[in-house]
């Protein structure tokens, strides 16, 4: 039975960057995917766009590329699909142009998945009654309109098949559902329908657990004292069958773990109702799944099955919603709870007294059980951390805050110490905002370059 | 008789967000640890055990293939990833907090505990 093996070499724009080359490398892949963008990433790279409209993309991506130059001659039939494209997958593409024109891959086509960004037709689209409206709240979004900087509809694995289709190597998307990295590949390669729907679905499981990286190989495993080597750990690999079964592994001699309790609890990750994992593809069922080992770091996965797809597809929002910064100092006991708490409370208190309040401020203790508050009984720790955030819409206030802590080395109680790392950087604040759209509003689009 | 251990001894998890939710997965290793999970781990006894985070409400829901109970504990990330004031603005803390909770396992438990390494 024909297999395509699809590796993710990145689970997040900010994950290790030779995982990428070490799997392109030595992971005998048909496909690299590398996953770049979370909910909030697209309003950092829309600001971004707009100040430089050549910009906003991830910029890891051509990095990445430029050291994968000889790898890619080697390997000419290994493909790549990414959604580093974000706010800009024009641009991104046109970049990633010139670096495979000068490391000799002129020959690889480039296909531009986009038509996710809803921005440049919001008011059209609100126009059209297409209201919108929060999913958890139920609120509209006009009265936060003026303050919106991205617009994301989560498209599917349809064009990124029609990319493949028309011969990209390269595939550079915008924004689409993590799992169609993986499940366009599996679709394109095994010639599967796209309303197959428990292959779709089987897919959507494998791409789902290879999504985060070294999450399912290792990486955050209850168990990591028994984990081998995890400074070198293996990115994972789903090796899918025509069938829709698949194993999930890893390179040969790369640290790591992978088995049944890897695999659930990557499983389970983010996920709501199990039964009903929505992608624009498919509903998959996680419940139906069979995980085996079949081998040490080899788990085979079976027994997939979804139910179709609604009519809509989700749309992520951002919108300005103030500023914000926190900053930490650590503090000895004894006492050091109290001292802490006292000293981040004195903290607020001198920014009153020259009239500057905050909308909101957190004071945090950490070691004294309030990195999750309310379960640990009451002890002495010899020091914690004292944490102090504030969020504001007065940049200006925000400002002001993050140059509070130095004070405290010699204002506050005895023993203040850690402040080498210079004042907290001040951040805007982007609210998120999640939303339905039809999906006959959303034109995807696909270009080839 | 009964005693007192720490939920980790029967299970393992992970937790994360969801927008302003968050979601911890709580997986036995055996299937008598999943069916003592099924019977003891309700979702109010998660709700009060997280009663600081003051959820609007705690849903359980199961993968009995995985020997795992999705709980999803609805508006307590404090405005979520971007806006929450907390060092934990994700709740990636939660499932091992919730693997602290001590719980009263049955006297004998052997059949719950983690089995060495069987490789095919």
């Amino acid at each position: 039975m024909k297999r395509v093996r699809i590796g993710n070499g990145c689970g997040f724009w900010g994950d290790n960057l030779d995982a990428p080359i070490a799997l392109a490398e030595h992971g005998q892949l048909d496909y690299l995917t590398l996953e770049y963008l979370a909910e909030l990433t697209m309003s950092i790279l829309a600001i971004q766009k707009q100040r430089d409209p050549g910009s906003g993309y991830a910029g890891d991506f051509l990095d990445v590329l430029k050291r994968l130059g000889t790898t890619l001659v080697a390997k000419p039939a290994m493909r790549i699909v990414t959604n580093a494209g974000g706010m800009n997958p024009l641009a991104c593409a046109r970049r990633a142009r010139e670096i495979l024109d000068a490391t000799g891959n002129a020959n690889r086509k480039i296909g531009i998945v986009s038509g996710d960004d809803l921005m440049p037709r919001l008011d059209e689209l609100l126009q059209a009654g297409h209201q919108l409206c929060n999913l958890d709240t139920g609120e509209p979004l006009h009265p936060v309109r003026d303050r919106v900087v991205s617009v994301n509809a989560y498209l599917g694995s349809r064009p990124i098949v029609e990319a493949l289709v028309r011969n990209a190597s390269i595939v550079i998307t915008g924004r689409v559902a993590d799992a169609c990295l993986t499940v366009g590949p599996a679709i394109f390669e095994h010639g599967w329908k796209l309303d197959d729907i428990n292959r779709v679905a089987a897919a959507t499981v494998a791409g789902h657990l290879i999504e985060c990286g070294a999450q399912v190989t290792g990486g955050l495993s209850c168990r990591w004292e028994t984990v081998p080597n995890l400074a070198d750990v293996g990115y994972p690999i789903a090796d899918i069958a025509a069938d829709g079964t698949f194993r999930i592994e890893k390179p040969p001699g790369t640290g790591g773990i992978i088995n049944r309790e890897t695999i659930a609890e990557q499983l389970l990750y983010e996920v709501g109702d199990p039964r009903r994992y929505l992608t624009p593809d498919v509903i998959a069922d996680f419940t139906t799944v069979s995980v085996r080992q079949v081998a040490r770091d080899v788990a085979e996965v079976a027994g997939s099955r979804g139910n179709p797809a609604s009519d809509s597809y989700k749309v992520s929002i951002a919108y300005r919603d103030g500023f914000t910064s926190s900053g930490m100092l650590a503090i000895p006991g004894p006492d050091a709870a109290r001292k802490a708490r006292f000293a981040g409370n004195m903290l607020l208190q001198r920014l009153e007294r020259i009239g500057i309040c905050f909308a909101h401020s957190h004071v945090e203790t950490i070691g004294a059980g309030e990195l999750v508050p309310g379960l640990t009984p009451a002890y002495d720790p010899p020091e914690v951390m004292m944490r102090v955030a504030v969020r504001d819409t007065s940049k200006q206030a925000v400002e002001r805050f993050t140059k509070e802590f130095a004070p405290l080395v010699t204002s506050g109680p005895p023993g203040v110490t850690g402040y080498t790392t210079g004042r907290p950087a001040v951040r805007e604040v982007f609210a998120y905002w999640p939303a339905l759209i039809d999906k006959s509003a959303v034109h995807e689009t696909v270009e080839i370059l | 008789m009964s005693q007192l251990a720490p939920l980790s001894t029967i299970a393992h998890g992970r937790s994360g967000d969801k927008g302003n939710h968050a979601n911890i997965a709580i997986i036995a290793y055996t299937a008598d640890g999943f069916a003592w999970l099924q019977s003891h781990l309700t979702s109010d006894i998660v709700g009060r055990y997280f009663a600081a985070y003051e959820p609007s409400s705690v849903e359980r829901y199961e993968a009995a293939n995985v020997l795992g109970l999705n709980f999803v504990l609805r508006d307590i990330l404090a405005g979520g990833a971007s806006r929450s004031l907390r060092i934990d603005t994700q709740g990636k803390s939660l499932a091992l907090a919730l693997l602290r909770m001590p719980v009263e396992l049955p006297e004998v438990h052997e059949s719950m505990l983690r089995a060495t390494e069987a490789l095919p």
